[in-house]
């Protein structure tokens, strides 16, 4: 059929093969290969407009730099285009699923983004008199009295930047605890299980304590007898996450809990999945001293291709008394910010300035969004929707620790590929060319194989049945026999399986003018 | 709830494929002594608007900025940001992604890194920079304790111009290493001896500039001694634009450079989030911490990226790893990329002569208020003034009239005897009326 132009409205009937002829460009379609900005930018040309000053007498001494620094400037429609391409190359949770367990890929909202950029919030300096900033302290006041609030604790450190910075700070409080009690030269272990997220080992490591790792168990969770084998006079405190990275609560927390104290250490929770547990139970409730908060998990605030995060530690009373400065102190004047450790048992410095202000403002707004009852529904619905996956996957896809529910996330393991030539490095990029963001591969650790999938709240039932549909589809053509659909996958991608070993062998960390690059080359020759 | 798809028809059904009568099933394994029986004690969920209210209340109780004469510094920088830089690091592919571990559909973050990477590393001059850190403090401590690794030794010597809180982070977190710190006394002028703190055990010398008084240092003769006895010399800057103007670090002999990057293209966000930029020589490449993006083939030989070298990083190493660090600083790293991408070199040394000519400015303009005195004689945007009585009550008072003037020392250094100064930034944000304004202020006190 034409249309009264004579243009065509509807294609050709396709014959037969889809033809894949190279195009002049290298481009497919919307898939468009990005230079660049070292091969595009001219270091003569600028986007943005700012005027010569007048003549002055500058005050540089001798420091001024006079070598070229080569940074290519863009043009703002040049600069445009450079960056809507690059980000057209990235998977989102706005475009789609995104269960990477352990990471809690939900919703972003945007109201969230709005009230960040309120210049009474963004564009306030940290060391403004304390009189021009009453609004800024106040609602870090109000975050804080709202995480301790989830987390039943009675103090929170908010200048934390990242999760793994949170878990140093409370590791810290811990370690000056018992330095104040005099224990510093002979508590000198912390206990991580296994299942643990790299961080905590590497944490403890930071902080100068050595690290005794204590199993996991056929069910996937820490038991309470092997803790005690663990314990002595030597150990400081446990790091253990909870709901923990096999996505199972640990049934026996309050007796490890118990068990720690008795033995003199404290017990360090790592809070990255809080998202499981907001109105259902307090983790203070349980016996923990320190806990982090992900505030880009649990909260919300946007993940950003990674980071910035924020990573808030709420702590119990035992340790509040350490606290990093600075906090927020609040009396009948109003709010002041207390910056200097000296004089108290503060174990003094995190970071410069307050923490991560652009994040509390996002956390806050989604926490005043949902209310107490919408936490704690979003903890309910995204613990349903991962146990619906398990559900309608577990006849298909083997998985350990079925005895018990899971949280927020489910683990399979690799057991059900057995034989078929298909590993879960292969199946996950599959899932790719079905349009999803694989899931976690290979951890936790404990499982082999692992691929831990954690859909999150934010998904409607649709979304789950059409995910859960395509993994069995996979499931199905890979026991069938159908291996090159997944050993070479991905197809359809931006790109192709990247060689990663070639990265790491021969690193390329920056561009070079060619020539050199060639230079190079020959060198290593 | 306007962020729950599932309605209690959807719930009800599921609930039933699971095989469970009520959701309280699936939170069966918390001890029943401990499942919480009271709702949270918060207040109910809210509509856009009603959040949007509250949010705007707590927003109107502080002083933007932009609405007073500014003249605040000390480690963050009023700049003035492209609009365009903030549209595009709100698109959804940059800002709702996860960390690249996914490379085939992560190109975008990936190659945005590796170009960040290339921009760091000229701008300080340095050989290799990685994908960035929390800020400026987090990384000076990450850079001493990377130093200790190289060196295998432990103590390190922090200048006295080194910006307090970053000197404050080292000692924390030294203590806490069992790693030992030299820090020297403030030092208004940038006359310490630093080479005679310098020996056999010294790991590093760290050392700012332009420093935290705003004088500008040569760190030649610095990095010769820390050479001579094994030692790195670590090189700090808290505004990024000095690089456009100021000897770069490495073209000096530093063998890390560390600094803050948040005057380009980020917002002041009291405080954070930030943006650390690091950088070192290749030759210690395998002991710097976080992440890296790197330049390889996919297998149809197309040049793509990946983050390298993730051996050093925790999740493989785990306690072995070079550093913790997990979540880095992606989106703040995308707005500095983008918004150097637009200066570009041409706009960079616009940018920051137009920031030392509007420093030079107000620091004749207040040289010539009886009973102030400027201290400086180099300085990038940023300078030390004395002024009569207590430094921190002439901020206050002049914040009464409406001009925010700067930071008074004694607020980071309270003890040191250092109440009469005051650091003043002069960026391209402020016009002359704001720097007559601030003068003709501290006339009258």
């Amino acid at each position: 059929m034409l249309n009264n132009q004579g243009r065509p409205t509807q294609p050709e009937a396709a014959s037969g093969e889809t033809i894949a002829h190279k195009t002049f460009t290298g481009n497919r379609g919307l898939q468009t290969h990005e230079p660049l900005i070292f091969e595009t930018g001219r270091n003569d040309v600028t986007g943005v407009d700012i005027d010569e000053p007048e003549e002055f007498t500058p005050r540089l001494g001798a420091m001024l730099r006079k070598a070229t620094i080569d940074l290519p400037g863009l043009s703002e429609p040049e600069a445009m285009r450079h960056y809507v391409r690059l980000s057209q190359k990235n998977y989102a949770i706005d475009a789609g699923l995104y269960p990477l367990g352990s990471c809690t890929m939900k919703h972003n909202p945007r109201l969230n983004e709005k009230m960040a950029r309120l210049p009474g919030l963004s564009d306030i300096h940290p060391l403004q008199p304390q009189s021009t900033v009453q609004g800024a302290l106040a609602l870090i006041d109000e975050l804080a009295n709202w995480l301790m609030e989830i987390t039943g604790t009675h103090a929170v450190a908010m200048s934390p930047k990242a999760g793994a910075h949170g878990e140093t700070c409370g590791m810290m409080a811990i370690k000056a605890a018992i330095e104040a009690r005099g224990e510093g030269a002979t508590r000198n272990v912390v206990l991580v299980p296994e299942s643990a997220h790299g961080t905590n080992p590497a944490t403890a490591a930071l902080i100068g304590y050595s690290v005794r790792s204590i199993r996991a168990d056929a069910s996937g969770t820490v038991r309470v007898a092997d803790v005690k084998a663990a314990l002595g006079p030597d150990v400081a405190a446990i790091m253990l996450t909870n709901p923990n990275t096999c996505g199972l609560f640990e049934k026996d927390i309050v007796e490890i809990a118990e068990a720690v104290h008795e033995a003199g250490g404290y017990f360090y929770c790592d809070g990255a999945n809080l998202n499981a547990i907001m109105g259902k139970v307090r983790p203070g409730d349980l016996g923990i001293d320190a806990m982090h908060i992900n505030l880009h998990k649990t909260f919300s605030t946007p993940h950003g291709g990674g980071g910035p995060g924020a990573g808030p530690v709420v702590l119990s009373q035992a340790l509040a008394p350490f606290a990093p400065v600075p906090f927020v102190a609040k009396d009948e004047g109003g709010h002041s910010l207390i910056e200097h450790a000296e004089g108290s048992q503060s174990f003094g410095r995190m970071t410069a300035f307050h923490g991560q202000m652009g994040m509390f403002v996002r956390a806050l707004t989604y926490m005043l969004s949902h209310g107490g009852d919408g936490l704690r529904q979003a903890s309910e619905d995204a613990v349903l929707s991962a146990n619906y996956i398990r559900a309608c996957l577990k006849d298909i896809m083997s998985g350990p620790f079925v005895e018990q529910p899971c949280m927020h996330e489910v683990v399979f393991d690799d057991a059900w590929l057995k034989g078929t030539g298909v590993t879960t490095l292969d199946f996950a990029k599959a899932m790719i060319d079905e349009g999803y963001h694989p899931m976690t591969m290979y951890f936790p650790l404990v499982v082999h194989g692992a691929m831990l999938i954690e859909p999150t709240e934010s998904e409607s039932l649709a979304s789950l049945d059409l995910f859960i549909m395509t993994l069995r589809d996979m499931a199905f053509r890979a026991r069938r026999g159908e291996a090159e659909r997944f050993t070479q996958a991905p197809y359809f991608a931006p790109m192709r399986r990247l060689d990663e070993t070639r990265a790491a062998r021969q690193p390329v960390l920056r561009w070079t003018k060619p020539e050199t690059v060639q230079v190079e080359a020959v060198a290593a020759e | 709830m306007r962020y729950l798809p599932l309605t209690e028809q959807d719930r009800g059904m599921m609930l039933q494929r699971i095989g469970v009568e009520s959701i309280d099933d699936l939170f069966a394994d918390i001890p029943a002594a401990k499942r919480l029986q009271a709702r949270l004690d918060l207040p109910k969920h809210k509509s856009e608007m009603e959040v949007e209210r509250i949010m705007s209340g707590f927003a109107a109780r502080n002083v933007p900025a932009d609405s007073q004469p500014f003249f605040i510094g000390a480690g963050a920088y009023k700049h003035h940001v492209p609009a365009s830089v903030d549209h595009l690091i709100q698109r959804s592919e940059f800002l709702t992604s996860y960390t690249p571990y996914q490379p085939e559909i992560s190109q975008g973050t990936l190659q945005m890194l590796f170009e960040f990477q290339t921009q760091v590393a000229n701008l300080t001059a340095m050989e290799v920079a990685n994908a960035s850190m929390y800020d400026g403090s987090t990384g000076c401590t990450e850079a001493v304790l990377m130093a200790h690794r190289i060196t295998r030794r432990h103590k390190a010597v922090l200048s006295g111009a080194l910006h307090p809180h970053y000197a404050d982070v080292v000692v924390s977190t030294s203590h806490m290493a069992n790693a030992r710190v030299d820090r020297l006394p403030p030092d208004v002028s940038a006359d310490e001896d630093i080479l005679a703190r310098i020996d056999a055990d010294t790991s590093c010398v760290v050392v700012q500039t332009p420093d935290f008084f705003g004088n500008l240092r040569d760190l030649s003769a610095i990095a010769e001694k820390c050479h001579e006895h094994g030692a790195l010399l670590i090189a700090v800057f808290t505004e990024a634009v000095s690089l456009g103007l100021v000897e770069p670090a490495g073209a000096m002999g530093a063998d890390i450079v560390v600094g803050e990057g948040q005057s380009i293209g980020n917002g002041l966000n009291f405080g954070g989030p930030y943006v650390g930029l690091f950088a070192t020589r290749q030759k210690y490449l395998r002991q710097m911490p976080g992440r890296l993006a790197g330049q390889t083939v996919d297998a149809d030989n197309e040049r793509g990226f990946v983050l390298t070298l993730s051996t050093r990083e925790q999740h493989i190493r785990r306690e072995k790893a070079t550093s913790n660090i997990c979540t880095n600083s992606g989106l703040c790293a995308l707005a500095f990329s983008i918004h150097m991408s637009l200066l570009g070199e041409t706009g960079l040394r616009k940018l920051a002569k137009v920031n030392h000519a509007n420093a030079v400015k107000l620091a004749d303009m207040l040289a010539g208020v009886k009973g102030v005195e400027v201290l400086n004689e180099t300085f990038f945007n940023e300078f030390t003034i004395r002024v009569p009585g207590k430094a921190a009550d002439a901020v206050e008072k002049l914040a009464g009239q409406g001009i925010l003037a700067g930071v008074p020392v004694s607020r980071l250094l309270p003890d040191a005897g250092l109440d009469d100064l005051m650091l003043v930034a002069s960026t391209e944000a402020n016009t002359d009326a704001d720097r007559r304004a601030l003068a003709d202020a501290l006339k009258g006190m």
